[in-house]
């Protein structure tokens, strides 16, 4: 067995060993990326179906990078172009896609826990590409491979998760993959977007920035949610730049060596100023190719688990 | 039960003389290259180079192949070699590329690792140094440099220990463990 489990759903149920595997394998992947021919042969004959409910830029292509240098067929579908348009359901979707025998699952979905339930009717490995509030695991690997390639060991790291916490499946998936790292994290936001049980997961709260990020590693910047923040949670998208917006003066406290990062898409001056977003700190980018040999890592280690025999 | 093929005196003999078969073959160190495979071809290709390198007094280019994922059997679920970097940081064009290993066998990691090889450009030539042919050739691929010719049963299992790896230089020959 390659890793611990046969789906990608949650940070939750990946071990430490399964954690370091990804992130060695990926690190081993870095380099065909800078090849002149960016492709290795390893997955040819292998099909990969990217089953989009939501809009996405980076991960969707992302993945589709990935599968593409590793010679996979990779199948787009976005939920606005699929027969969910026409009624049909989530699961007579996915088993339809199942029929016609695809190796591996990508799976992005508004609600939470949507991957988990198909992962129930489908034989198919699933990978979790974001599902509603809950969980987005591979962005949070790849943030771990940003970080470590940065910090070189994670054990022991400090890192504070800056915005709209209650909202995010990154930061959950984040929180969860950081401590069975070992890692120390905070998490700093307005109190409406700071869901109470939080704190039982072991993670400390704080509502003042610029202390906040005073002794850590890496700060996470969190983009604020426009489409989820009609629901009156915050006063006004001003007033919250006023205090949580990452900016070098929020960040004069903080040590010379912090690490900025943020899952992307940015709104540029909301919660993080143009200024930091461009300094030598920030990760922004690096995150996005780490994300590609993150997706490569995931693909061949659940479908080599897939084909092994148990000898 | 095991025995040994060859000692340390043995394998450095063997790695002076394939250094000069290399010189003499391409009309000296221009334009050579060497390439290690993952895992015992990169210690040797190591000891090649600098072999060749003190001989003619230049530098030469190294680089180290992983082929794992140009295998062909990972579908088959044997056991899963550990995936590590490919490091190879000069361009092929007009290179004639020495590939490394330690054990001649079916010829499929060769195979694998000319499939890789192609990926990083056109070498004009690429030719391979091998420490131990062991026969029973499933592919039509020939060694241009051999250590020792050892034509074995193939139920046996040929172990080459080097030092960079295992903390001695030794070749052995034992019944393949069940």
């Amino acid at each position: 067995m390659l890793l611990s489990t046969k789906n990608i759903l949650s940070t939750k149920e990946l071990t430490k060993q399964d954690i370091q595997k990804i992130l060695d394998t990926a690190d081993s992947f870095k380099e065909i990326s800078t090849r002149a021919i960016k492709k290795v042969p390893t997955l040819r004959g292998k099909t990969i179906i990217n089953l989009f409910f939501e809009p996405s830029t980076r991960t969707r292509t992302s993945f589709e990078i990935a599968g593409k240098r590793m010679s996979a067929d990779v199948i787009n579908i976005s939920g606005s172009t699929s027969s969910s348009v026409k009624g049909e359901n989530l699961i007579d979707t996915a088993r339809n896609l199942e029929a016609m025998n695809p190796d591996i699952l990508v799976v992005r979905h508004h609600c939470s826990g949507a991957p988990a339930l198909l992962s129930q009717f489908i034989d198919s490995p699933i990978i979790n590409a974001g599902d509603g509030s809950h969980e987005h695991p591979s962005q949070a690997l790849l943030d771990l491979l940003t970080i470590r390639s940065h910090k070189g060991d994670l054990a022991g790291l400090k890192v504070a998760i800056v915005g709209d916490i209650s909202h995010s499946r990154v930061a959950r998936s984040n929180i969860r993959a950081m401590q069975t790292m070992g890692m120390k994290v905070r998490v700093v936001g307005p109190p409406p977007l700071m869901p109470p049980d939080f704190e039982s997961l072991g993670v400390e709260v704080s509502h003042n920035l610029r202390e906040a990020v005073r002794d850590v590693d890496v700060v996470m910047v969190l983009r604020i949610q426009m489409e989820r923040q009609n629901q009156g949670l915050l006063s006004s998208l001003r007033e919250y730049s006023n205090y949580f917006c990452l900016t070098s003066e929020s960040l004069a406290k903080a040590r010379d060596d912090v690490l900025i990062i943020h899952p992307g898409p940015v709104n540029r001056g909301v919660e993080i100023s143009l200024d930091v977003m461009e300094s030598p700190r920030s990760l922004i980018l690096n995150q996005v190719t780490s994300g590609v040999s993150i997706r490569m890592a995931l693909f061949y280690l659940l479908l080599g688990e897939n084909n092994a025999n148990p000898n | 039960m095991s025995s040994t093929l060859l000692n340390a005196k043995d394998i450095s003999r063997a790695i002076n003389r394939i250094s000069h078969e290399i010189l003499e073959r391409n009309n000296g160190a221009e334009g050579i290259a060497l390439v290690g495979i993952r895992t015992r071809g990169v210690a040797l290709s190591q000891r090649l180079k600098e072999k060749i390198e003190s001989i003619e007094n230049l530098t030469i280019d190294h680089g180290i192949l992983d082929i794992t994922l140009y295998r062909d059997d990972l579908a088959e679920g044997i056991q899963k070699p550990e995936l590590r970097k490919t490091e190879i940081s000069f361009a092929f064009e007009n290179k004639h590329i020495i590939l490394c290993d330690d054990v001649l066998f079916t010829g499929r990691t060769i195979r694998a690792a000319i499939d890789a090889l192609m990926d990083f450009g056109r070498p004009s030539s690429v030719q391979l140094a091998v420490l131990i042919d062991r026969g029973h050739r499933e592919l039509p691929i020939r060694p241009d440099y051999v250590g020792k010719n050892f034509p074995t049963a193939k139920s046996k299992r040929v172990q080459v220990l080097l030092d960079e790896e295992d903390g001695e230089d030794k070749v052995i020959i034992q019944e393949q463990s069940k």
